[in-house]
């Protein structure tokens, strides 16, 4: 019965569906871009150094158990309200499992690899480039996996400082009771979630070289 | 040639230099081993000759260039090099891992696929069955044969050989020296071969460099350090059996014999060393065997004497030079 209700919602307001459900997309994915262009070099910068990568990995690793709605939260006072400052702590919130995979990826690949590569002429940023991304390229991914997860079930906080996606509807649902409306936000938003984990699981499979 | 002039290397946070003054002249088409116990800078001295290492004094001149005058890059891309885990790329075919150098230093696919198909061959690896092959798929030793082929692939003059069967079974180790020594020969490459074990040493090196401490105890001919070990060190680490190392490195029909009368019944292929004919003779319990040829024609006769005559001509060797 609920169901029924829910799609007549959808049908009764296609405008506001598909607005909504285009911000939640845009937004994760935004968000998810922005933090794998920042926490991917970061990462692999880090695996070259010694004393910075302690420091920003246990940073990192501090990030990475802060609860989703605290850091939206701790954004609003900051930043205010609306896209811009959801985006912020979105991607805050996928910086460090993209990071700490970047960052672990690169620290495995096994020494004498590398010492072979730079024995016969590579430049570093051959190595990284020919020899240490491409190895590690199933850890990274499953950073951005994860992190692809976190920010699409993430997004639906957004709504709490106004910047949309389907969580409008979980939020407004449960502000009047009304649980038709509340399945309209939470059914996509967890098949969205569902979706980017597969999505990304095949991407890392298709991406891994044959010989690893 | 290669000239290693007084080199220096002390790493942070240690009592001692790594490599402590030495020098040392590598010639052209030669296999140098440099050996010597854990900690007595062998690698050290190899690692500095690509650059991987840079050193705190002292210079290294390849073929009369100083090799700090060239970009490291450069200098490795035309310096063969091989290590003991061997360090394919994971990610890349056979084919690819061959040929790493030739494409950094941008050569035509065509030339790139002619010459790994080539070495393939050369290392005994049948190109049309292991080119698209990834490493996993390959036992240690094949992979050794790859590493070697990747090392060969720009036919660079100079070979650098960190101890590359180190990681090997003894019955493929003693294949893979055997094999890679007359490839090598062939190819007219200078070497330097980094190993501990001396066996290997004697067996693969036109030259020894026996190191202790960062400092050269003794550079000869393997023959030379058997039969006249430069002090109680070196002798101590060729190890007792000396003298039937040595037998292994002298051929029969340098001991052979004219025999005017009936040949020995016991037989003893010319291509074979002493040590080989002193086994044949404890073996059948005789004193002296017909060495014959290819051919099984009779060439000569072996005695016990000649054999103890060539065990016991060790010529006094002078010590070698220590440089201040």
């Amino acid at each position: 019965m609920l169901l029924v209700e829910a799609w007549q919602f959808i049908v009764a307001h296609p405008d506001r569906f598909f607005g909504a459900l285009l911000t939640h997309v845009t937004l994760s994915a935004a968000a998810l871009a922005l933090a794998t262009a920042i926490a991917l070099p970061t990462g692999v910068w880090l695996a070259g150094t010694r004393r910075a990568a302690s420091i920003a990995i246990a940073t990192a690793n501090v990030g990475r158990t802060l609860p989703s709605l605290a850091v939206l939260a701790l954004v609003m006072p900051l930043l205010g309200t609306g896209f811009l400052p959801s985006l912020f702590a979105l991607t805050l919130l996928a910086l460090p499992p993209i990071l700490l995979n970047s960052y672990t990826g690169i620290r495995q690949v096994e020494p004498e690899i590398v010492d072979a590569a730079r024995g016969m002429g590579m430049t570093r940023g051959e190595i990284v480039r020919k020899v240490e991304l491409p190895i590690a390229t199933p850890v990274i991914f499953a950073g951005i996996r994860t992190a692809a997860v976190q920010v699409v079930s993430g997004a639906v906080l957004a709504a709490y400082i106004g910047g949309g996606g389907l969580g409008d509807f979980i939020t407004a649902g449960i502000a009047m009771m009304a649980l038709p409306q509340l399945l309209v936000g939470a059914i996509p938003a967890t098949l969205l979630a569902l979706g980017a984990d597969q999505l990304f699981g095949r991407l890392q499979r298709a991406l891994t070289p044959k010989g690893l | 040639m290669i000239d290693i002039i007084g080199l220096v290397k002390q790493f942070p946070g240690t009592a001692r230099p790594a490599v402590d003054h030495l020098t040392l002249t590598i010639a052209d088409g030669e296999v140098c081993v440099l050996i010597g116990p854990s900690g007595c800078g062998k690698t050290t001295t190899m690692r500095v000759i690509n650059r991987m290492i840079e050193p705190d004094a002292g210079t290294v001149k390849v073929r009369g260039r100083d090799i700090f005058d060239i970009d490291p890059v450069s200098l490795r891309r035309s310096i063969g090099y091989v290590i003991q885990q061997v360090g394919l790329f994971p990610h890349w075919t056979i084919a690819e891992n061959v040929a790493t150098v030739p494409r950094l230093l941008g050569w035509k696919p065509a030339k790139i696929r002619t010459r790994t198909d080539e070495l393939l061959t050369l290392v005994g690896m049948a190109p049309e069955i292991y080119r698209d092959r990834v490493p996993r798929e390959l036992s240690g030793g094949q992979k050794q044969r790859v590493g070697v082929a990747r090392a060969l692939a720009a036919d660079p003059p100079v070979m650098l050989m960190d101890e590359p069967f180190g990681a090997l079974d003894p019955i493929t180790r003693a294949r893979l020296q055997g094999e890679f020594l007359n490839i090598l020969r062939g190819l007219k490459k200078t070497i330097v071969f980094v190993t501990h074990d001396i066996d290997e040493a004697i067996r693969m090196g036109d030259r020894i460099a026996i190191l202790k401490d960062g400092a050269l105890v003794q550079y000869d001919t393997p023959e030379r350090i058997l039969a006249a070990p430069a002090d109680s060190f070196v002798e101590a680490f060729v190890g007792a059996d000396r003298a039937l190392k040595r037998l292994s490195l002298i051929p029969v029909t340098s001991a052979c014999e004219p025999w005017p009368g009936t040949p020995p019944p016991n037989t003893i292929a010319a291509e074979a060393s002493l040590r080989d004919a002193l086994a044949r003779m404890l073996e059948a319990d005789v004193d002296r065997l017909a060495v014959v040829d290819a051919d099984e024609r009779f060439v000569g006769a072996l005695t016990l004497q000649a054999i103890r005559a060539h065990s016991a001509d060790a010529a006094p060797v002078a010590r070698i030079q220590r440089f201040p």
